[in-house]
């Protein structure tokens, strides 16, 4: 019905300008980009202003997975790990021109961009960015997430195919395999 | 400038004769050519006899088309005299084993963990010679001139699209 | 989905039964994103500490035997990352003595110039991180402060806030533009009175030196025995510095302490730094005074590129600029090691060459990868809640460490 539709596009409104200005970002930070990401961070420009300042550690507690840094083969499986235990929803930020495509580094040891092994959202080119080019970015995904469907009510949990997290870990599987939400 | 006693690279020389195939100087520096069978008898000798308490690298060079194919370069800095050298030694690529330096000083184990991950050379008796700036199950030794440096070894197999 | 971690932990069942094997890192906030501390635990006690480095290993060595000489600088300059100045300025050292260059003088005050202002900025960003670690979170909003400052006037000069790519072989990119020397002095000042805040803030303050004293201590011999150099080493009372001992650029000319410790703890290291940051300010405004007028890059047709008046006019200068470019400068057959006293400790270069516009092997010797080397035994017998402050004072940057 018209109203349902109206009330669930209110309703995604509601929860993305919740989402966006609620950031909880996982630093994931390897190298160089790390000393602008802790400027963007401090007071001078002052990623607080947009919600998205207080960094947890865990992955588990975050949601913005900023991968700040050059990721090598031998840390791929970390970051793999890391995204893994994030819950939905989640978003990834390739922060720097190694985290978008390797860099300028095209040898053995580094992978040539994380979305070789993880989806990813948003690109940060720069090596490093300026701290002006991270708060685009930030202000970019949070109109996408402004923008987005955001399926919270059971109803419209109902039916849908599971998330890639309900896959990896399934928190009260059933007797086949199936999250209750499915059943 | 710090009224140190200076080395003479005479000094060196003459203590060291039978332990040195070939000395020269490279911009300041001894430069020190041996064999692998001196090096323990060498190293001991600079630290006992002229302060060289400081080891400060050690590397290898690949000359692929000479014999023997590898040169490991090392670096000590004595405080008494304010003084580098550095030593030279040829390993041959058929058996690249050479004695470990961890017995005289601690940082040689992280050192020569490194070389042995680029290189491929053994240290013999470093007990720890696993790979520090490569991971398990990475084939090959990067800096040799004959490995291709586009030769990725993926862990984490790659999304498809 | 779950792989297996790159590397045996050597650790991955404890010899002794009741001890817990922690893992802390890589991806973790006091470890820099890039060093693994597989730790022993008997209660809070760390037994055995064992530390993997190697997870930011983005091949350097092997992408500087690939490019030609000038093209290595940006790579040099990630090196070490927080003061890449120091950096840039050893390997072109390098070069520049297997070439045969002498610098012009200017070029010599102002590549000083540079190296104390960045020393500035990497101690800077030392304290704030590892102070930050522990809780304090005003000190580090203070001194990011100040090194933001400090990026946007290396801006103005370089055209980038962190990785410079300013030194050239034989020379500098440009000389100073107007008016930088005059917000040095400002920056200078600011700088000075936030530092005053800063000691009025951790040095006597109890659970600083609760954290700090007495914890990591080292011995000089230990610390000579394990490879430390750098404000690690002369924080445990040893006199070592190559700005002193085996003095480069403009550094004979100028007048400084070098600052030493007493224990070799954590606090000591922190004193050391905030010293030599005082330090380092006195010796930027020395190099001020002895900035004379000149050219910044020495007038050698091997390395300087043509001026562009010529190169547009005339098919010699075309040419010259052409082969330098594409070709790059070609650098007779030698080998060399040049050090020079970075933030961090001694960082050598070893550079062979075998007369192409390519090096053929460049090695780095890093002081964080030796010291890394060194850390499990300062973590050894020490609580794990003490494994952060002394792993930020040693100051580990990842991109040295692992190159």
């Amino acid at each position: 019905m018209a109203v349902m539709d109206y009330m669930t596009t209110k309703k995604d409104e509601l929860v993305g300008w919740i989402r966006k200005f609620s950031l909880f970002p996982y630093p994931f930070v390897t190298a160089c980009c790390g000393m602008e990401f802790m400027a963007v961070s401090s007071t001078l420009y002052d990623t607080d202003r947009f919600g998205a300042a207080l960094p947890r550690f865990t992955p588990r507690q975050a949601d913005l997975l900023m991968v700040v840094g050059t990721i090598s083969h031998k840390e791929a499986p970390i970051l793999k790990k890391v995204y893994d235990q994030m819950c939905e929803p989640k978003w990834v930020m390739a922060f720097g021109a190694c985290a978008t495509s390797g860099g300028f580094y095209r040898n053995y040891g580094v992978l040539q961009g994380i979305d070789r092994v993880i989806p990813v959202d948003i690109y940060v080119p720069g090596c490093p960015p300026r701290p002006e080019t991270v708060i685009d970015a930030i202000m970019m995904l949070q109109d996408r997430i402004a923008g987005d469907h955001h399926p919270i009510l059971p109803a419209e949990q109902r039916g849908r195919e599971p998330s890639h997290a309900d896959k990896v870990f399934p928190i009260f599987p059933t007797a086949d395999g199936v999250p209750p939400s499915q059943t | 400038m710090t009224g140190r006693a200076p080395l003479s690279f005479d000094a060196i020389e003459r203590e060291f004769a039978s332990l040195v195939e070939r000395s020269s100087q490279s911009f300041g520096m001894p430069v020190l050519e041996l064999r692998v069978e001196n090096l323990l008898p060498l190293v001991t000798g600079l630290r006992d006899r002229f302060d060289f308490a400081l080891f400060l690298d050690v590397t290898a060079v690949d000359y692929l088309e000479r014999s023997p194919r590898f040169d490991l370069v090392y670096h000590f800095y004595s405080r008494r005299h304010n003084q580098r050298v550095r030593l030279k030694m040829p390993v041959p690529a058929e058996r690249p084993v050479v004695p470990t330096l961890t017995g005289h000083y601690g940082s040689a184990r992280y050192m020569e963990r490194e070389v042995h991950d680029m290189y491929g050379i053994e240290f013999a008796g470093n007990g720890d010679l696993r790979p520090i700036l490569l991971y398990d199950g990475f084939i090959g030794h990067p800096l040799r001139k004959d490995y291709p440096i586009e030769r990725e070894q993926p862990v984490v197999p790659y999304r498809a699209g | 989905m779950n792989a297996s971690p790159p590397i045996s932990a050597h650790l991955d069942r404890s010899a002794d039964g009741g001890n817990v094997v922690v893992n802390i890192g890589p991806s973790h906030p006091a470890t820099h994103g890039t060093i693994q501390i597989v730790a022993e635990l008997d209660g809070e006690t760390v037994k055995r500490a064992d530390v993997h480095c190697g997870f930011l290993h983005r091949g350097f060595e092997k992408e500087a035997e690939h490019h030609t000489y000038h093209k290595v600088i940006p790579y040099v300059d990630r090196l070490n990352y927080c003061s890449a100045m120091n950096n840039g300025f050893a390997y072109a050292e390098a070069v520049e003595k297997l070439l045969g260059i002498e610098l012009t003088r200017r070029c010599i005050v102002i590549r000083t110039l540079l190296c104390e202002y960045n020393r500035i900025a990497d101690h800077v960003t030392c304290v704030a991180a590892s102070i930050m670690e522990m809780g304090a979170m005003t000190a580090f909003l203070y001194l990011m402060t100040v090194r933001d400052y400090i990026f946007e006037h290396l801006n103005h000069l370089t055209g980038a806030r962190l990785t410079y790519s300013y030194v050239r072989i034989g020379g500098l990119a440009r000389d100073l533009p107007e008016g930088w020397l005059t917000r040095l002095e400002e920056i200078l000042v600011f700088t000075e009175r936030y530092l005053e805040r800063i000691h009025g803030l951790l040095d006597h303050n109890r659970i600083f030196i609760d954290r700090t004293r007495d914890v990591a201590v080292m011995t000089p011999e230990h610390a000579l025995n394990w490879g430390f150099t750098g404000p690690t080493l002369r924080s445990t009372g040893i006199a070592l510095d190559l700005r002193k001992d085996s003095p480069y650029l403009a550094y004979p000319e100028l007048d400084f302490e070098v600052p030493v410790g007493i224990k070799g703890d954590n606090y000591d290291r922190y004193y050391v730094r905030m010293c030599e940051i005082d330090e380092s300010i006195a010796m930027v405004r020395e190099c001020v005074g002895l900035l004379s007028d000149g050219p910044v890059s020495v007038d050698d047709p091997r390395v300087t590129l043509p001026e562009k008046e010529a190169v547009y006019t005339e098919i010699e200068a075309l040419i010259h600029h052409f082969k330098l470019v594409s070709q790059g400068i070609v650098v007779p057959p030698g080998e060399i090691y040049v050090s020079h006293e970075t933030p961090n400790g001694e960082l050598g270069f070893y550079l062979v060459s075998d007369g192409t516009s390519r090096p053929y092997k460049l090695h780095v010797r890093a002081p964080s990868f030796v010291h890394m080397g060194g850390m499990h035994t300062l973590l050894e017998g020490y609580e794990v809640a003490d494994v952060v402050p002394t792993f930020g004072s040693m100051n580990m940057v990842g991109g040295e460490c692992d190159r």
